[in-house]
């Protein structure tokens, strides 16, 4: 039975590992967008964590990446693009709104794979 | 491990990832792969530029024969100096691509009927339109050509596209153009044949309209009968103020047209067969206001005593433009100007001697001709009272998510046969058509912008031009040395009266070409007396040239009495002058047409809103200003007052014929009132006359210009809607309902979606003093600043000052900002 604590750092360090490695694989163009998939499920499958922890750990590191990344970088923009393509989709034209699509996008996705890891280990 | 909930979420898990990967159906198009689209790390945020991006780089590249240094300012021009011409090419091509990637992508793929490759088969009509009128065909053969005979123009192509490959191999997924991501493609190498596929496209865009209006144009005489048809589209035109002043002696022609014998019956009144066929949706047709309007004063009329050289093409606007600025300097020559990208040199520039401009000649250089096939195989065609073999030509097709479709085109002695058994559309009616086209013979174009870049005095000017052939243009030049002049030139077929206005019989060669006219004998002027040159697509000379020039229809008349007008009152002119008049709003038409209508009206009989609508006409200041109501007013009435005319003629065909030109009514105005055709044919026991069918028009007007009102759209802008769009016309990246008046018919021929796409004043000045700018920016990435940065600018009729100078003062200078360094491994 683990303590409560060691179950925050644990969490806290997956989150962590989460994000360094989604980042990573995503550096090289190459390899497909959703490599953080693998990536997920392979830290899940290392860290073992109660599913819903998996989870939310999953959600939070992808969240938290797609979320800085995408708002550093219209911050930088003037939101020049977002506002384009915020009416390319149907979005009304509202980079708030395009800024979260992309972080639930990431976030949901991210949190299904570190489940599905965590369903691996889990007996 | 929990097996059920693995598999679930396993399931779920995989089942989003396809469904993000994959382009999802939404409405007629598709959606980008969502996930993919999405990613910070690999979509469109990757694409989102910083607003203070560093453009300094140091580049290598083996191709190189020397280094190379680009400058580039604060608009992001590039100041190209190479040590060898080359080199120059080069750098320019990974420029083009490093701005312009998917926009050079998309217009080669356009021209040769790539679209369906990647949009589907939802363009394969349009595929196949472009692949039948022979684009292919005309850029293959130019290419061969190239590669046979013109060692420095085939270096020439080569380093550029090394240049376009240079960038695209070092691309990195992640940074594909923003377009490719949204449509989900790639971009493939560059080729010398895009290159020649480009001008082929220009060439389409410029004396295309003939595919469709010889078409439209036959059903229209068809329709009425060819009596009736000659009153209502006569080529006269009064008012005419011809590129050559009227009264120039015209020396006797080399060649003779003979119009072949009994063609009054067997191609004037040809009747058509009528069958039904299957039939597929053409593109739209080049539109009919391509034109431009160039001009020189000579030192006679300028206040430094040196020639003013003005160009601005009118092509419809479009992000990312088609445009691209540049200065190219290397030791055997310095230019500057506007460049297409995907194609090397500059297009319409200025050197260190002097400045040149184009305008579209109009002429007819695409005729129909009608084949007999022996069977449905195709194999065979009536020629000359023997049947004749053709030869076949196949084109596959790729499309996406689908097979392949694979054209089968008959080539005969005319040319490709683009209308068949199996590709018609509603124009064509059942016919057997083969297209003959002088941009199907090989182009040596390239090499005429290759030279202009470099040419020094007028000889180096005619001996550029000499090598163009299609598409016929107004190549205006001034050079430092103060002389001026203009020469329509191009390969312009010596025509019969009306020869290849309509579809021709094509079993007999009686019906071809004779010849095309020697290039001494197209018109030309240097330094006339009245200390200026121009021209604005209207008819290049007086009627006592000894050639047909075309139906007068594919010379618009009034821009180009404006432009005389306008320089000829001129005295002491500035290069600001010039900026005012290539910008001008005057509307010269409506000088004309508004007291010839007026003579119509009878305001006492006027309904009262219709009287205030008139009144809004009448005291109206005759400028096409932003904000005049008056403009509105008047071209609404003049348009319901055509359609009362000609609509009953025109009412009962099932597909769109031709309208007569606006001229013909004006004209017909002024002459006599008791003009026949006013007469609605529909009514049996009554004679309308014009007055009638004037004061109809007014009040039909009057309902349109009370609903306008409503909407608060009573302003020429808010009207008009002027917008430069976005190539795949996605309104979120274009710029829609510009602050701009102008519009047809007026020297700032700004329409709806179409106008003055780069505007260059030239004062050949010691040093040259040059203004200029397009609706668009240096960047096609619509997440960077400079994707549009000129638009406002543009719209509100301002110009940039052009650098153009040495290294060592360019790199000095306060506007330049960035250093591109290339070199060579």
């Amino acid at each position: 039975m683990k303590t409560s604590l060691s179950q925050s750092v644990k969490f806290i360090i997956t989150v962590l590992l989460t994000v360094i490695a989604a980042y990573a694989v995503g550096i090289y163009g190459n390899l497909p967008w959703w490599s953080f998939v693998v990536t997920n499920i392979l830290i899940a499958v290392a860290i073992p964590q109660k599913p819903i922890y998996a989870f939310l750990s999953g959600v939070l590191g992808i969240g938290l990446l797609w979320f800085s990344l995408a708002f550093i970088i219209d911050s930088q923009n003037n939101h020049l693009l977002s506002s384009k393509v915020a009416n390319v989709l149907p979005l009304h034209g509202s980079y708030i709104s395009l800024i979260i699509l992309t972080t639930v996008v990431g976030a949901l996705l991210g949190g299904l794979a570190a489940l599905t890891g965590s369903y691996i280990r889990k007996s | 491990m929990r097996l059920m909930p693995f598999l679930v979420s396993a399931a779920v898990t995989a089942g989003l990832v396809f469904t993000l990967n994959i382009q999802l159906k939404s409405g007629t198009s598709k959606t980008p792969r969502l996930g993919y689209f999405l990613s910070p790390q690999h979509g469109f945020w990757k694409n989102a530029e910083k607003i203070n991006t560093d453009f300094n780089a140091s580049l290598v590249a083996n191709e190189l024969k020397g280094d190379v240094d680009v400058y580039m300012d604060d608009r992001l021009v590039p100041h190209i100096y190479a040590e060898h011409d080359e080199d120059a090419y080069f750098v320019q091509g990974y420029l083009h691509a490093k701005f312009r990637l998917w926009q050079m992508d998309f217009q080669t793929r356009v021209a040769s009927g790539r679209l369906s490759e990647i949009a589907g088969a939802d363009k394969l009509s349009i595929d196949r339109f472009f692949r039948r009128l022979g684009m292919v065909y005309g850029a293959e053969k130019t290419e061969a050509s190239i590669n046979a005979t013109n060692p420095v123009m085939k270096a020439t192509v080569d380093a550029y596209t090394a240049g376009v490959n240079a960038y695209i191999k070092q691309l990195s997924p992640e940074d594909l153009p923003f377009e490719f991501k949204l449509m989900n493609y790639a971009p493939e190498a560059w080729t010398p044949k895009k290159t020649y596929l480009f001008l082929m496209f220009m060439s389409y865009d410029l004396t295309g309209r003939s595919a469709a209006a010889d078409l439209q144009l036959t059903n229209t005489r068809d329709y009425l009968g060819y009596d009736l048809f000659d009153k209502l589209y006569t080529n006269q035109q009064d008012s005419l103020d011809p590129i050559i002043p009227k009264g120039t002696a015209y020396s006797t022609p080399a060649i003779t047209p003979l119009k072949p014998v009994g063609s009054d019956l067997a191609y004037l009144h040809k009747q058509d067969p009528n069958l039904a066929f299957k039939t597929s949706e053409a593109p739209e047709a080049p539109n009919k206001n391509n034109g431009s309007n160039n001009w020189a004063v000579s030192g006679t009329k300028t206040k430094s005593g040196r020639p003013i050289l003005c160009s601005d093409p009118h092509l419809g606007l479009n992000l990312p433009s088609l445009w691209y600025e540049v200065q190219i300097t290397t030791p055997t020559h310095s230019t500057y100007g506007a460049s297409f990208p995907g194609s090397p040199a500059v297009i319409i520039g200025f050197n260190d001697s002097l400045a040149w401009g184009v305008t579209n000649a109009g002429r007819d250089v695409l005729d129909y001709y009608e084949l007999k096939f022996k069977d449905s195989t195709q194999k065979e065609y009536w020629f000359n009272g023997t049947w004749q073999a053709t030869t076949n030509r196949q084109e596959i097709i790729k499309v996406k998510d689908s097979a392949d479709v694979v054209e089968n085109i008959a080539m005969t002695h005319w040319g490709p046969a683009m209308f068949d058994a199996f590709y018609q559309n509603p124009q064509s009616k059942g016919r057997n058509l083969a297209v003959k086209w002088t941009a199907h013979d090989a182009s040596t174009g390239v090499e005429t912008f290759y030279q202009l870049n470099r040419a020094k005095n007028i000889d180096d000017y005619l001996h550029a031009i000499s090598l163009w052939k299609c598409p016929g243009q107004n190549f205006v030049v001034a050079t430092k040395s103060g002389d001026i002049a203009i020469k329509q030139q191009g390969n312009f077929v010596a025509r019969w009266d009306h020869q290849g206005d309509f579809i021709m019989p094509g079993s007999d060669t009686a019906y071809d070409w004779q010849g095309i006219i020697p290039m001494s004998e197209n018109p030309f002027i240097k330094n006339p007396e009245r200390g200026f040159v121009s021209s604005a697509n209207q008819k290049p000379t007086d009627a006592t040239y000894p050639y047909y020039l075309g139906t007068a229809g594919a010379f618009p008349l009034y821009r180009g009495i404006s432009v005389n007008k306008q320089l000829a009152a001129l005295s002491q002119i500035t290069a600001q002058d010039m900026q005012a008049m290539q910008t001008s709003n005057y509307n010269v038409f409506a000088e004309m047409a508004r007291p010839a209508l007026m003579k119509f009206i009878q305001t006492d009989k006027l309904s009262s809103d219709a009287k205030r609508m008139v009144a809004k006409m009448t005291n109206w200041n005759l400028y096409n200003n932003e904000h005049e109501t008056g403009i509105t007013a008047f071209k609404v009435i003049w348009d319901s007052v055509e359609d009362a005319v000609w609509g009953d003629e025109l009412a009962g065909s099932t597909i769109p014929l031709t309208k007569p030109e606006s001229y013909i009514l004006l004209e017909q105005m002024k002459r006599d009132s008791n003009f026949s055709v006013a007469d609605d044919i529909r009514t049996k026991n009554k004679i309308e006359s014009l007055q009638e069918q004037v004061m109809l028009g007014v009040e039909n007007a009057t309902k349109k210009l009370i609903a306008l009102e409503k909407e608060n759209k009573l302003e020429w802008s808010l009207f008009k809607a002027t917008r430069v769009l976005h190539l795949t016309k996605i309104p979120a990246l274009s710029r829609m309902n510009l602050p701009i008046g102008g519009g047809v018919n007026i020297i700032n021929a700004t329409s709806e979606n179409h106008g003055p796409s780069w505007r260059m004043v030239v004062h050949l000045t010691d040093e040259i003093e040059a203004y200029g700018l397009y609706p668009g920016g240096q960047s096609g990435n619509p997440g960077s600043p400079y994707y549009d940065s000129f638009v406002d600018y543009w719209a509100a009729g301002k110009y940039y000052r052009l650098l153009f100078m040495a290294k060592e003062k360019l790199k000095a200078n306060e506007h330049t900002k960035w250093h591109i360094q290339f070199k060579t491994a």
